[in-house]
Parts: C-alpha cells; sequence; structure tokens
C-alpha cells in the first residue's frame, strides 16, 4: 500500500485536521429532503381530500340530515337521500361476513394445518395469489355471468345478492391470505404441546391455533369488509341501478334480496356523473358517510394489528 | 377419527372453491369474447374510435387510454411511494413511522370513487384548469393523477418491506468503511432491494390498468372515445369501456356485438394484468432467495 | 530518520500506484511516518488509541464502565471474556459505530493519536476511513467481487487504478489467487472462510489505519478460522489490530496484548455492567495473571 499516504501521518494536529474535515452533507440533506417531501406531498393530498368532501358536506348534514339518511334515489337533489344504497351495502357487508368469512378462514386452515406440501395446495396456492390481482371488473363479468345469467332463477338475475355474492368472491382471496398468513405466525411448540398430550389435529386447531391467530384473522376480515364496502366496479357490471329504484323495502327485508337494487359507491357514482351542481353537495355527504363506515373499519384492523403484534413479541 | 375424516374435506372443499373461481372466471370471459371473435368484422377493430353501438371496435383507442392513465399515475405514484417508502424504511424515527404508516394505510383504505370525485370536482377545477386554462373538467390527465394517487399506499407498502429486508449488517459494513448514509441507501441498501423494488412497481402498474371507477367518473368518455394520445382531452381505459359498456341499456338495436365487446376486452385486460403479476412474483421470488 | 511527508497540509489522496517502492505482493515494507516509526528498531511509540474512563450507555442502561487502557501500533490487541460483557460495545466505540444506535451514549475520553474521538467537530465518516471493521458474520454486498472491493475506495475518492487497488488488497487477505478470474462473480458465491477474507480485502481496500475485528471467525469453521489467524499476523506489521474473541486459545495465539472483561451483576436493577478487569502482554496474562478473576477464566473454570 501506499508509503506516503496521509492517513498515516499520526502527530496530533495532523490528525486532527483530517478527521475534521468533511464539510456539510449537502448530498445528504438534499436527498432527506426530498423524502421528506415524498411524504409531505402524500399527506398533504389526503388531507386535502378529506377536508374539502367533509366541508362539502357540511350543508347537506345541517339542514336534512334525518332526510338524508332516509331517502332514496330522486332526480331532484332535496329529496334524494342515501338509504336504499345503505341497503344494497349493508346485504353485500352481510354476505361477505356469511359467506366470505367461513370459506375464507376454511380454505386458511386447510392450507396451513392439513395440506401436505403437494403440487396441488401449492397450485391453489398460487391460484389464490393471482386471484388477488386480478381487476374488480373481471370479478363483474364473473357476477354477469353466473349470478345473473346461468344462477338466474336463485337469484333473480340482476339482484342484491347477485351483486353481494360476486362482491363476497372477489374479497375472499384477501381473507385467504391473511388468514393464512395469521395461522403460520402460530409457533409450532403450541402444536405440538398440543399433539403431545393427544388431541387430534381438529382439536389442536380449534382449541389452540385457532384462538391465536384469531386477532390476525379478524383483521384480515375486517379490511375485507372495509374493501367490499368500497366497490363499485363489479356491481356495474351486475346491473345495479343507476336511476330510481321502487323498492321501498326496509333494511332488513329479505325480499330485497332478489330484486333490483343499488350500493353505496354506486350512489356516489350517480351523483357524482350529475350535470346539476346542487348534487355536489350531495355526493359528498354520500361520501361522509361510506368514508366513515370504511376509515371505522380500516382503522379497527390496524388498531387490532399493532395490539396483537405488541402481544406477541418475537 | 370419522369426524376428523369430515372436517378434513370441509376445510379442502373450501380450498377447492377458489379454483372453481379462477375456472368459471376464464370461462366468463372465453365464452362471450369467443362470440364477439367470431363474428366481429376485422375491420372494424382498426376505426377511428371505440364506439360499440355503432360497431366501432377500434381497440387501441382502449389501449392507449389505458397506457396514458396508468403512464400518467406511476409519475405520480412511483416517487412519492419510493420516496415514502425510502424514507420510512431508512430515516424515520420509530416514533415518526408509527404516525405516517398509519395514514398511508387511511390512503390505501380510501375506496376508488371517492378518488374518481375528488380528481373532478378538486383537481380538475382548482388545479389543472388553472395550469392548463381551456381545457375540459373531464380529462384523462385528472384520472390519471386520481388513479396514481390511489397507487402510492401500495407501492409505498411493498417498497419499504424490500428494504426493510436487506439485512442491517450490510449497512454497517458500509458505514463502517466511511460511507455516508445517503451513499448507503443508494449505492447499497436501494441495489440490495431492487428485486422487491421493481416487483412493486409491476404490482402498481398492474393495479393502475385494472382501475375502473376513477376513469369512469373523472374522465368522461361516456359515451365512446375517438382515438386520441392527449392527456387533456376526455378519454376511456378498457375498464372504463367495459363499465360503460354494461351501465348503458342494453335492447339497443343493431349493437349485437356490442354486448360481447364487452368480456373481449375483459379477457385483454385479464391476460395482461395476470401476465405483469406473474412477472412481479417472479421477482419477489428472486428477493427471497437471496437472503 | 527522514520521515516522508507529502505534506502535513495536503488535501488530496495520494494514488495507490504511484509510490514506486510498494509492490503489494512483495510483503516487508517499511513506513516512515512523522512521529512514528516501525516496530523493529526498538524505540519506543505514542499508543494508537488512549482510553480512560469510557463508559457507554444504551439509554439509561449502563453497558459497560470506566474502561482505561491503550493500544499500540502495529500489534494485535485482543479483548476475551465470556459474553455480554461489553468487549463489542467497547470496540464499536473505537471507530463511532455505536453512532449508529439512536440510544447509545458515551462518556469518558477515546483519543487516537491524541485527538478525541468524539469530539464534535470530528466527522464520523472520516473516523472509519482510517479505522476499518470486520464483522462476526460475513457481509459481502450483494455485488460482484470487484465491486464489493472497489466501493470503498470509490466512496473515499482515493484516486488511482481501481484494478491495481483491487488486486492488492485481495492480495493482502490472501484471497487473490482463488477469485482471480472470478472477480465479475457475485460475491455471495463464495465460501463462508472466503468471504470473511474478502470482508478484510475490503476493509483494506481503503488503506485503514487500524482494522478492528468483531469476532471475525465465530462464524467460520477451525480451517477458515486457522487461514484468518495467520492473515492477521501477516498483515499487523502493516496495521493495528484489535480484535474480539470468545475464543481464548485465538487470543493466545495471535495477539500482543489482552485485555479480559467480565461483568458485574447489579441485583438492584437486574441487569449486567460490563467492567475491564486486567489488561497485559498475552504471555502475562495466559501464564501469570494478576487477577483471580482472569487466572478463572484462562484457565477454564468458568466462561
Amino acid at each position: 500500500m501506499a508509503l506516503t499516504s496521509p492517513l498515516h501521518l499520526t502527530t496530533t494536529d495532523a490528525v486532527r485536521q483530517n478527521l475534521t474535515r468533511g464539510g456539510s452533507d449537502t448530498k445528504g440533506i438534499v436527498f432527506r429532503t426530498l423524502l421528506q417531501l415524498a411524504l409531505l406531498i402524500t399527506i398533504v393530498v389526503l388531507f386535502v381530500l378529506l377536508l374539502d368532501i367533509i366541508t362539502g358536506s357540511i350543508s347537506v348534514f345541517t339542514s336534512r340530515f334525518q332526510g338524508f339518511m332516509s331517502a332514496g334515489l330522486q332526480s331532484q337533489p332535496e329529496e334524494a337521500g342515501v338509504f336504499q344504497g345503505l341497503r344494497g351495502s349493508f346485504w353485500i357487508g352481510m354476505t361477505v361476513v356469511l359467506v366470505t368469512f367461513p370459506i375464507g378462514v376454511g380454505s386458511a386452515i386447510y392450507l396451513e394445518e392439513y395440506a401436505r406440501n403437494s403440487r396441488l395446495s401449492r397450485f391453489i396456492d398460487l391460484n389464490i395469489r393471482n386471484l388477488a390481482g386480478v381487476p374488480s371488473v373481471v370479478y363483474g363479468i364473473l357476477g354477469l355471468t353466473i349470478m345473473v345469467g346461468t344462477l338466474e332463477r336463485i337469484t333473480g338475475g340482476r339482484s342484491t345478492i347477485s351483486g353481494a355474492l360476486t362482491i363476497a368472491i372477489l374479497v375472499l382471496p384477501i381473507v385467504i391470505i391473511t388468514g393464512a398468513e395469521a395461522i403460520r405466525a402460530v409457533p409450532d411448540s403450541l402444536r405440538e404441546a398440543g399433539y403431545g398430550v393427544g388431541a387430534t389435529k381438529w382439536e389442536v386447531v380449534r382449541s389452540h391455533v385457532l384462538p391465536y391467530a384469531a386477532p390476525g384473522i379478524l383483521t384480515g376480515t375486517v379490511l375485507s369488509l372495509a374493501r367490499a364496502l368500497g366497490e363499485a366496479a363489479p356491481l356495474i357490471l351486475v346491473g345495479a341501478v343507476t336511476g330510481r329504484l321502487a323498492s321501498q323495502a326496509g333494511m332488513l327485508d329479505t325480499s330485497q334480496l332478489t330484486d333490483r337494487f343499488t350500493a353505496m359507491p354506486i350512489v356516489i357514482t350517480q351523483w357524482a356523473s350529475q350535470p346539476n351542481p346542487d348534487f355536489r353537495a350531495l355526493t359528498s355527504a354520500a361520501i361522509v358517510v361510506l368514508l366513515a363506515v370504511v376509515l371505522i373499519a380500516n382503522t379497527a384492523a390496524i388498531l387490532l394489528r399493532n395490539h396483537y403484534e405488541k402481544k406477541r413479541v418475537r | 377419527m370419522r369426524k376428523e375424516g369430515v372436517i378434513r374435506v370441509i376445510f379442502f372443499a373450501a380450498a377447492l372453491i377458489s379454483i372453481v373461481i379462477s375456472v368459471l372466471i376464464v370461462f366468463s370471459l372465453v365464452r362471450e369474447a369467443w362470440t364477439f371473435i367470431s363474428k366481429v368484422e376485422w375491420a372494424t377493430l382498426w376505426s377511428t374510435g371505440w364506439f360499440p353501438r355503432r360497431n366501432l371496435f377500434d381497440v387501441k383507442t382502449l389501449f392507449v387510454g389505458t397506457l396514458i392513465t396508468t403512464a400518467i399515475a406511476m409519475i405520480v405514484a412511483a416517487p412519492l411511494g419510493l420516496g415514502a417508502a425510502v424514507y420510512l424504511s431508512e430515516y424515520a424515527r420509530p416514533g415518526l413511522r408509527k404516525v405516517l404508516k398509519p395514514m398511508l394505510e387511511i390512503l390505501a383504505g380510501i375506496p376508488s370513487v371517492v378518488l374518481g370525485f375528488f380528481a373532478l370536482t378538486f383537481i380538475a377545477p382548482e388545479i389543472l384548469q388553472k395550469i392548463f386554462t381551456g381545457s375540459p373538467q373531464s380529462t384523462l390527465l385528472a384520472a390519471g393523477i386520481g388513479v396514481g394517487i390511489l397507487t402510492i399506499p401500495l407501492v409505498a407498502a411493498i417498497g419499504e418491506d424490500a428494504l426493510r429486508s436487506v439485512p442491517t449488517t450490510l449497512r454497517e459494513a458500509s458505514a463502517g468503511m466511511g460511507a455516508r448514509k445517503v451513499t448507503t441507501t443508494i449505492k447499497v441498501v436501494i441495489p440490495a432491494a431492487i428485486s422487491g423494488l421493481v416487483a412493486a412497481f409491476i404490482v402498481a402498474i398492474s393495479r393502475a390498468i385494472g382501475e375502473t371507477m376513477v376513469v369512469f367518473i373523472a374522465a368522461g368518455g361516456s359515451g365512446g372515445s375517438l382515438f386520441s394520445t392527449a392527456a387533456l382531452e376526455p378519454g376511456t381505459t378498457m375498464t372504463a369501456a367495459m363499465a360503460t359498456q354494461a351501465a348503458g341499456s342494453d335492447a339497443v338495436a343493431g349493437a349485437e356485438l356490442a354486448f360481447a365487446s364487452l368480456f373481449f376486452v375483459g379477457l385483454l385486460l385479464f391476460l395482461v394484468t395476470f401476465g405483469l403479476n406473474l412477472i412481479a412474483g417472479r421477482f419477489v421470488r428472486s428477493v427471497r432467495q437471496q437472503y | 530518520m527522514p520521515p516522508s511527508e507529502t505534506g502535513a497540509q495536503s488535501t488530496s489522496q495520494p494514488s495507490h500506484g504511484t509510490a514506486t517502492e510498494t509492490n503489494p505482493s512483495h510483503g516487508a515494507e517499511v513506513r516512515f511516518v512523522p512521529g512514528h516509526t516501525a516496530d523493529n528498531d526498538g524505540q519506543p511509540h505514542p499508543p494508537v488509541f488512549r482510553v480512560k474512563d469510557l463508559n457507554v450507555f444504551y439509554g439509561d442502561f449502563l453497558a459497560v464502565r470506566d474502561v482505561t487502557l491503550e493500544v499500540d501500533a502495529h500489534q494485535v490487541t485482543a479483548f476475551i471474556g465470556p459474553s455480554g460483557c461489553g468487549k463489542t460495545t467497547v470496540l464499536r466505540c473505537f471507530n463511532r459505530m455505536n453512532d449508529l444506535i439512536d440510544s447509545a451514549r458515551v462518556e469518558g475520553t477515546l483519543d487516537y493519536h491524541g485527538v478525541d474521538l468524539y469530539d464534535p467537530q470530528v466527522n464520523p465518516v472520516e473516523v472509519r476511513r482510517r479505522i476499518g471493521m470486520v464483522f462476526q458474520k460475513p457481509n459481502p454486498f450483494p455485488k460482484s467481487i470487484y465491486d464489493n472491493i472497489a466501493f470503498g475506495p470509490k466512496v473515499a475518492s482515493i484516486e488511482g487504478d481501481m484494478d491495481e487497488i483491487v488486486e492488492g488488497s485481495l492480495k493482502r487477505a490472501g484471497l487473490w489467487d482463488e477469485v482471480k478470474n472470478r472477480l465479475k462473480d457475485s460475491a455471495m458465491g463464495l465460501s463462508g472462510g472466503q468471504q470473511q477474507r474478502l470482508c478484510i480485502a475490503r476493509a483494506l481496500a481503503v488503506d485503514p489505519e487500524v482494522i478492528l475485528m468483531d469476532e471475525p471467525c465465530s462464524a467460520l469453521d477451525p480451517i477458515a478460522t486457522g487461514r484468518i489467524e495467520d492473515l492477521m499476523d501477516e498483515i499487523k506489521e502493516h496495521y493495528t489490530i484489535v480484535i474480539v474473541t470468545h475464543n481464548m486459545q485465538q487470543a493466545a495465539r495471535v495477539s500482543d496484548r489482552t485485555a479480559f472483561f467480565t461483568a458485574e451483576v447489579n441485583e438492584v436493577s437486574d441487569t449486567r455492567t460490563g467492567i475491564l478487569v486486567e489488561y497485559d502482554t498475552t504471555e502475562q496474562m495466559f501464564s501469570n495473571p494478576s487477577d483471580e478473576r482472569t487466572e478463572n477464566y484462562v484457565t477454564g473454570r468458568f466462561g
């Protein structure tokens, strides 16, 4: 190596001079500032969006909250309300809970607990990951062909249940993937303890694995529910109504399941496209209602996950 | 033990349902798409624009529309998402991370119809029309920006995961040789995570291509679209065209192929996103192999 | 002794290739440095590091206390002792690596050639260019062998023929013959022992004065370990080496001086604080230690 490198000059002064140079790290400061800017812009956009919509909606809530929540779709903005949208969304949510949750968790349990690492199980796993990446309109096509077409006699064609089932299928991969992750995170020692006392596989799963994985599974379901409530494209394909909707059924009236339907995101889409400027406040108000539900669900899922992560200190 | 067997079969059946769904999706697409392909006059696939009810099926109009909105979306989402990812992974203190990450997750949870409305009623009039005076309110640019905003959290999340999976010891090795933090980040950490970052980008593109409602609400183009490469004009994408077709009344005289065209476009869309997801999966696997 | 000066005020780095007397592949060379002479002339020289009353905290937790010792040039100094006694913590103070941990705090003095390393005006980046580090588990970058070695010099803007620098560093680390035909291959394809020698070559490439080694052989098999111990012996005439090791026999084999650390248990807070028990020539430490704790450790009665 070099004979005369100043690095090896070892008088205190020479060393001090070498060690205290370097100046300011301008490149580093610029880089860091750019990164902060990226994050800042994103957060600002989020806040501007929320602020704009919330302020736009205030007039509706202060003047006719009751009417807004209870009226159905009307052509006059002063009379229109979100009730029919809420109704449809309610049943979509119900269907996700009643259909997607059991099938999704069951699939996750099978993949993580029962499946040998066979080609079939790996194929199923790959298949689920692909399904997670399919655009939502394509699920609409599935809904249109099968729910509205093939199963028309059961579903009643372009009906609430057709739309609800389509969305339930759309969010199924989310439930399976998050559920499988939660089950995978259960330490093997827990399972071994169960088997060690002579329990059968199902007993181990039911009394050891599932309770441990429950928070993670629950987080996944809540996230999928929030996603389901926000979807519109598949519902358009399945024939959600955007004009006036005749049915005046109550929230829990199951007769509407086989009738024409609408949902909150569809109502929002319809009102957003209206040229009449009075619909703008209405749209904002409908969005606030939808966001309230979706954001509460997402926040609940985040809090659940954080609490769960804190408890299981790794 | 009988009970165990039954339980196992039940769970197996649940898992099989996902395969059934895939089969049904492909079946739904192919059946009607085939009707379209077999009956369409090939000349109509290269015409002045996409007007299905007038038997004009210029597919490239849709491709270009999708391309433009996706490109604009990536111009928005890639720098902001990757910047956020690098900051959260390499620079942010744990306390700050705990505040910032949930904010990104909130943005991720906002439904696309909301972004579409925001693009139409805020981004277009308050920003775009003030910069580009005289431009219409419904444009591909506004929609593209909306899709971009929607995609930022996805890029940030996958990107951050990729960066955090780079072992700390590599950063220590770099620092130990006298590299400044910016050098370590740019020359060691990011190259080491490149597979994951590319995967993030590809997944984001796939998601942007598959996005419907932002374009449907904010880009106009509901009657059909003339072929155009202008971003400051109304337009449509493959996805929004499908939704527009389905939202229109179905019984229109002389438009038999209009209904089937929806499935044809859907098949193309499915193939494109499926291909992209496969490629992204390859990149994720190579990240895992490295460490 | 005529000092060879490129001028203490010079701010440009010399190129590695210019000094014609140097041929890195030929071992022994004499370095003339003002105020400092080569070892084998019998004259005394000032220590490289002077540590006085060093205390290191992680937050409120006192990890190691009251360390006082000196490290001399061109010697191998070993830190030994059971795990959790602060050996690595003290080692990482020498190149300001503890700065990377938010909660770390250092009290006391740590002088390098008379300069307080923790003086606010001292730039840690410059410190680390002169005091290099090799880590416990080999950590090559997922780049080519060539790019691994070239990384340090490029970052430090060292001028010179990069090919020569890479070759010189690899030769000095005893790895050149094994990899000379595959410099563009990924470093991740090397064996554990080869990767660690690569990491040593990488550290050497920036021409540091000191090399800190944190249990460099603990992840390696005995043969690879032996090669690295031989390497330490070869290069110590050009560098100052401080090594943390769990392996007493290794310390006895390679080091000139040895520092023995142990941990004090604080019953009240249920924590362990590292302390320096004894520091002497290796020969003394292993054959005739002054402190009973040292004797117990080196004779294997505990730890």
